[in-house]
C-alpha cells in the first residue's frame, strides 16, 4: 500500500486554495454585466395580499425591473415540490398545498419572497426594494403544531383541511397494544425535539446568466446536489429545458442539508436573467438564511416502552407531531417518517414497535433534512427513554443497554430496516473504557469539593445512511433512484481524472476519492483530479447527503475502476503475449503472474490511445462510466458518552470530556472521518447546549433571526474529543464503508442531556439545556 | 464618489466607492480579492476578518474610507509565492479547515492570537476564548486549536503544547 492508498492519513488535496484565498464560491465568480436581486419579504406570519405598488422603485436608479409574484404565475411557472409520496395510515395520499417561487395571493411565514428587485448594484437593489409598497391584509397564525389541527385554527393551505398533511404509521399496532399488557414495567416520557437553523457558513446564493444566442441557462448555485437542482427545475417548475440548463455547484461553504433543496431565489433569478436579459446575482444575508434556509427537528413526542420482569424491552409506542412549515420541500415528507420511525429500535432488539408521526403545516419557515435527518430525532428519544427507564427499574444504566442490545447480524427489525452488521458491546466496551467510567464516582467526589455537580450520560445509536438503494426508497415513496454516478478517465500520460454525482462541499471528496485511484492504480493522489459540481461535466448524479458519497459515491467509482481494470488487463496481456487470466494488477502495476514481465497503467493507457497495437475487438481509450445502485442502506452504530460539570449556582454546564466510539466500516482517510466527527459533534452539543430556533408564538416573529440571538457553538464551547472506532466491515459494498457524515450530529444529543440529569437528579431537562433551564431543574 | 488609497498585501491601491461601502466590498468587488468572506450582517461570524496596520480587524465593521491611508493584508498576501505562513501550513497539516468558507478569517485571527498572546505559555484554553469572534460550523474547532497551537509554537519558536 502506498503512501496515498486507503486507510492513510493523506492530506488534503484541495486545501491549498482555501488557505489561501483562490477558492471560488459563488459569490466569488465574476461576470460582466451582472445585476443583483434583492427580494421583498413578508413581514407577516399570515397575510393576503392586496396590492403591490413598484412604481417608485422602478423609478429609482439603476433597477431593471420588479418581479412579483402575478408576473411568475402569468409565465406559467410551476411549483416547487416534495419528492417523496407519503400515505396516511387510511390510505389517502399526504395534503400537499402548492410552494410558489413568489408568493401571488397570500404569505405563509416571516420572510416569504412577495417580490423580486433587479438592479446595477445590490445597494440600488436594496433601496429600490425598501420603497416596494406592499398592501397586506394581516390573518391570524398558527405557529404551534398542536394548536393548528384545533378546530377552528387558520388554515394554511386550502387542501390540508385543519393544517393535517398525515399521519403516518409504521409497525404493528395490535402486537404492540397486546405486548403491553404483559408488561411488568412501563415507562412514559414527553420530549420535544428543538427547531434547529442549520447556519452553513457560506449564505445562500445563486447567480443565473441566460444566454440569448444559445437560448440556454447557466445557474451557479450553492447545493449539494446540481443535477437533482436541474432535474427538478426543469422538470417541474419549467424553467428552462433540462438540455439547456447547466447548474454548477462550485466550491460551497458547507451544507449540512440546507443545501440539497431547490429554493424560490434560483427559480426566480434565472427567470429573471431572461427576463432583463441581464445575469442576476443574488446573495442572502444571514438574516434572509436564519428565515428561509429549511430548518430542521421540531418534534413534539409522546412515547412509551413496555419491558418485562427481566428488563427486556417488549414494546415500544410512540406518537409524534412534527412542524412541517408553511411548505412541503424535497425531503420535507420523508425525515419525519421514513429517516425517523424505521430507526426506532436503534441498537435494541425490539419484536413490537408502534409509530404514528401527524405532520402538520405551521406559519413558519419550512422544515426539511439537516445533519441527521429524523435519525437524531429517534435516537434522542431511544435514548432518554433508556435512561429514564434505567433510573425508574432501579437497574444499570449499560447493563439494561446490553441486556437489549441485538447481538446476531443480520437482524430484522420491526420498523423495515435489516441491520447488515454491527457489534454494540464491542462499542460500549471501548467507550467505556476511553471515557474511563469506573473512575466516575472518585471524579463526581471530587467535584463535589469544589461545590461542582458532575454526571456522566451515555448515548448508543444506529443509523440507516448511504441513501440507496433504488428499489427500496422507491417502494416506499422515493420520486427518484438513489444510486449514484462515475467516470473513470486515465489519460493517454497515465493520469486521471474521474467524474463523480457526488458533490462536495468540505468533506474532503477530492482527496479521498483520489486515494482510491492512487492506491489501485500506483499514483500519487496529485495525479488524479475528481470533477464534480458542474451538470455539463458529470452526465448525471444525485449529489451529497446522508453520509452517502462514500458508500454510494466511493462505490460507483470502484465499479468504473473495475472496468477500466478490465480492460486494461486485456490489453496488458495483449502486450506482453500473456495470457489475460494471467495477468495481476499488483501497486499499479499489471504483472504476468510467476515472472518478471510487467507494465505501469501509463504504458497501458498510452497503448490504448496510440491503438497501434490492441487486441482485436478491443475499441482505443481507457476510460469507463459506472452506475452503482446498492443492494441495502448501511447501518454505522456508535456509542458516545458525554461527562459535564453543572455549577449549581448558575446552571451553568461545561462539557469536561466527551468521548465518541463509531463503527463506520472501512476508513478511507481516518484524519477525514475524524474531522467529520468532530463537526457533527459540535452540531449535537449546539442542539443539546445552544441552539434553538423560537418563533413568537402569537405573531410568528422569528425571534432567533440573527447570530446575536441565536447561539452558535464556539470555540471555548466545547471540548476536544476523544474518539475511538471499533470496526465492523459493511457487507453490503465492496468498498466495506458504512459512512461517517451525519454520526456526531445524531448520538451527542442523548448523552449531553443524560449527563446533565445524571449530574443534577433531575430529568426536567429540556433542549437546548440553557444555564436557565438547568439552574429551575436543579432548584425546583 | 470618494476615493480611498490604501496598500493592500504590500500594494498601493485606490478606488473609487460610495461612502457607505464596507471595507470589505471594497476589498471583494473593486479589488477582486474574494478570499476575505462575509459569512453573517451582524459582525458575528468572523470571516471577514483581515489585519489593519497588523491588528486583527473584521472587514465588515469598518468603511472603506476608515481605512484610507491604512496597511491592509488578507489572506491573499499572507503566502510567499509558493511558500505558505506557518498558520496556513499548520491548518492543512491539522485538518483544520473542511468547506473552507470560515477559514481565512480563522487564519487571520490565529496569526493575531499568536502575534498578541503566542509564545510557550499560550495553551488551548486560551486560544478557545480567544477565537470567541469566529465561528466554524464544519469542524467542531478540534483541528483549529490544534493549528493555531502549532503554528504558534513554529512562529515562536516555542514547544508545541500538545
Amino acid at each position: 500500500m502506498g503512501a496515498d492508498g486507503l486507510g492513510q492519513r493523506v492530506l488534503r488535496k484541495e486545501d491549498r486554495r482555501f488557505i489561501t484565498g483562490k477558492s471560488r464560491y459563488t459569490d466569488d465568480i465574476a461576470v460582466a454585466r451582472a445585476t443583483h436581486a434583492v427580494f421583498v419579504r413578508s413581514p407577516y406570519a399570515h397575510a393576503r395580499i392586496r396590492n403591490i405598488d413598484a412604481s417608485e422603485a422602478l423609478a429609482m436608479p439603476g433597477v431593471h425591473a420588479v418581479l412579483t409574484g402575478k408576473d411568475f404565475a402569468e409565465d406559467k411557472l410551476g411549483s416547487l415540490i416534495c419528492g417523496w409520496m407519503i400515505h396516511s395510515k387510511d390510505g389517502t395520499p399526504m395534503k400537499v398545498g402548492a410552494h410558489p417561487s413568489i408568493a401571488a395571493d397570500t404569505v405563509k411565514h416571516v420572510g416569504d419572497q412577495v417580490a423580486v428587485v433587479i438592479a446595477d448594484t445590490r445597494e440600488q437593489a436594496r433601496d429600490a426594494a425598501e420603497k416596494v409598497a406592499v398592501d397586506y391584509e394581516e390573518l391570524p397564525a398558527v405557529i404551534d403544531p398542536v394548536k393548528a389541527m384545533e378546530p377552528g385554527a387558520p388554515q394554511i393551505h386550502p387542501e390540508a383541511p385543519n393544517n393535517h398533511i398525515f399521519t403516518w404509521p409504521i409497525g404493528d399496532e395490535a402486537a404492540t397494544d397486546a405486548a403491553f399488557k404483559d408488561a411488568a414495567h412501563v415507562v412514559k416520557i414527553d420530549v420535544v425535539n428543538n427547531r434547529l437553523i442549520p447556519n452553513a457558513i457560506e449564505p445562500r446564493a445563486a447567480l443565473a446568466v441566460y444566454d440569448e444566442a444559445e437560448e440556454s441557462y447557466t445557474l451557479y448555485n450553492t447545493t449539494q446536489n446540481p443535477h437533482v437542482a436541474r432535474l427538478v427545475l426543469s422538470a417541474f417548475v419549467g424553467v428552462a429545458p433540462e438540455h439547456k440548463l447547466r447548474v454548477v455547484g462550485p466550491d460551497v461553504g458547507g451544507g449540512f442539508g440546507s443545501k440539497i433543496y431547490v429554493y424560490p431565489e434560483e427559480t426566480v433569478c434565472l427567470w429573471a436573467s431572461k427576463k432583463v436579459g441581464r445575469p442576476v446575482r443574488w446573495t442572502a444575508e444571514r438574516t434572509e438564511s436564519f428565515l428561509t434556509d429549511a430548518h430542521a427537528r421540531d418534534h413534539v413526542t409522546h412515547a412509551e416502552m413496555a419491558f418485562d420482569a427481566d428488563h427486556r424491552i417488549i414494546g415500544f409506542k410512540v406518537n409524534t407531531i412534527a412542524n412541517i412549515g408553511a411548505y412541503m420541500q424535497i425531503f420535507s415528507s420523508v425525515t419525519p417518517t421514513y429517516l425517523y420511525g424505521t430507526l426506532l429500535s436503534g441498537q435494541y432488539d425490539m419484536k413490537n414497535i408502534y409509530c404514528e408521526v401527524t405532520a402538520v403545516y405551521t406559519n413558519t419557515n419550512c422544515v426539511d433534512a439537516y445533519r441527521g435527518a429524523g435519525r437524531p430525532e429517534a435516537t434522542y428519544l431511544l435514548e432518554r427513554l433508556i435512561e429514564k427507564a434505567a433510573r425508574e427499574m432501579g437497574v444499570d444504566r449499560v447493563e439494561l443497554r446490553r441486556k437489549n442490545f441485538i447481538k446476531s447480524f443480520p437482524h430484522q427489525t420491526p420498523v423495515i430496516m435489516n441491520y447488515d452488521s454491527g457489534d454494540f458491546d464491542a462499542l460500549i466496551e471501548k467507550a467505556l473504557e476511553l471515557a474511563d467510567y469506573k473512575g466516575l464516582p472518585a471524579r463526581k467526589e471530587e467535584a463535589k469539593t469544589r461545590g461542582k455537580l458532575r454526571g456522566l450520560g451515555f448515548s448508543t445509536y444506529i443509523e440507516a445512511c448511504g441513501l440507496a438503494p433504488s428499489a427500496a426508497v422507491g417502494s416506499l415513496g422515493a420520486g427518484v433512484g438513489q444510486w449514484e454516478s462515475a467516470e473513470v478517465r486515465v489519460n493517454p500520460t497515465g493520469n486521471v481524472e474521474v467524474l463523480t454525482g457526488s458533490h462536495s462541499h468540505g468533506q474532503g471528496h477530492e482527496t479521498v476519492f483520489a486515494q482510491l485511484i492512487a492506491d489501485r492504480l500506483g499514483i500519487g493522489v496529485e495525479n488524479v483530479q475528481i470533477v464534480h459540481g458542474d451538470t455539463d461535466k458529470v452526465q448525471f448524479g444525485m449529489g451529497t447527503y446522508g453520509s452517502r458519497s462514500g458508500p454510494v459515491g466511493l462505490n460507483a467509482i470502484h465499479k468504473a475502476l473495475e472496468k477500466v481494470e478490465a480492460k486494461a488487463k486485456k490489453i496488458a496481456a495483449h502486450l506482453m503475449e500473456a495470457a489475460e487470466d494471467d495477468i495481476v494488477i499488483e501497486g499499479g502495476k499489471l504483472k504476468v503472474a510467476g515472472t518478471d514481465k510487467e507494465l505501469s497503467f501509463g504504458e497501458v493507457s498510452l497503448a490504448a490511445y496510440t491503438a497501434h497495437n490492441l487486441p482485436q475487438g478491443i475499441e482505443p481509450g481507457l476510460k469507463e462510466g459506472a452506475f452503482y445502485d446498492p443492494i441495502n442502506f448501511t447501518f454505522p452504530s456508535g456509542c458516545h458518552v458525554c461527562e459535564v460539570e453543572v455549577d449549581p449556582d448558575t446552571g451553568h454546564t461545561e462539557i469536561v470530556k466527551f468521548t465518541a466510539v463509531d463503527d463506520f466500516g472501512n476508513i478511507m482517510n481516518p484524519m477525514i472521518v475524524e474531522g467529520q466527527v468532530h463537526g457533527g459533534l459540535t452540531q449535537g452539543i449546539g442542539q443539546a447546549m445552544f441552539e434553538g430556533c423560537i418563533y413568537d408564538k402569537e405573531t410568528g416573529q422569528l425571534l432567533t433571526g440573527s447570530y446575536m440571538d441565536y447561539c452558535m457553538p464556539r470555540a471555548a464551547d466545547v471540548p476536544s474529543y476523544t474518539l475511538g472506532h471499533s470496526t465492523t466491515v459493511c457487507p453490503s459494498n465492496p468498498l466495506g464503508l458504512k459512512g461517517c457524515g451525519e454520526a456526531g450530529a445524531i448520538g451527542s444529543p442523548p448523552s449531553v442531556i443524560n449527563a446533565i440529569i445524571d449530574a443534577t437528579g433531575s430529568d426536567n431537562i429540556a433542549m437546548p439545556a440553557t444555564p436557565e433551564r438547568v439552574w429551575r431543574a436543579i432548584h425546583g | 464618489m470618494p476615493k480611498v488609497t490604501m496598500s493592500v498585501n504590500g500594494r498601493q491601491v485606490s478606488g473609487e466607492c460610495e461612502d457607505r461601502t464596507l471595507l470589505v466590498h471594497f476589498l471583494r468587488e473593486n479589488l477582486g480579492l474574494t478570499g476575505t468572506h462575509v459569512g453573517c450582517d451582524t459582525s458575528q461570524c468572523g470571516a471577514c476578518v483581515v489585519h489593519v496596520d497588523g491588528l486583527a480587524v473584521k472587514s465588515c465593521t469598518m468603511l472603506a474610507a476608515q481605512a484610507d491611508g491604512s496597511n491592509v493584508t488578507t489572506i491573499e498576501g499572507l503566502a510567499k509565492g509558493d511558500e505558505l505562513h506557518p498558520m496556513q501550513a499548520a491548518f492543512r497539516e491539522h485538518h483544520g479547515l473542511q468547506c473552507g468558507f470560515c477559514t481565512p478569517g480563522m487564519i487571520m485571527a490565529g496569526i493575531d492570537i499568536v502575534n498578541r498572546k503566542g509564545g510557550p505559555n499560550l495553551d488551548e484554553k486560551t486560544v478557545r476564548e480567544e477565537l470567541e469572534g469566529n465561528i466554524c460550523r464544519c469542524t467542531g474547532y478540534h483541528n483549529i486549536v490544534k493549528a493555531i497551537l502549532d503554528a504558534n509554537a513554529k512562529m515562536s519558536g516555542a514547544q508545541a503544547a500538545e
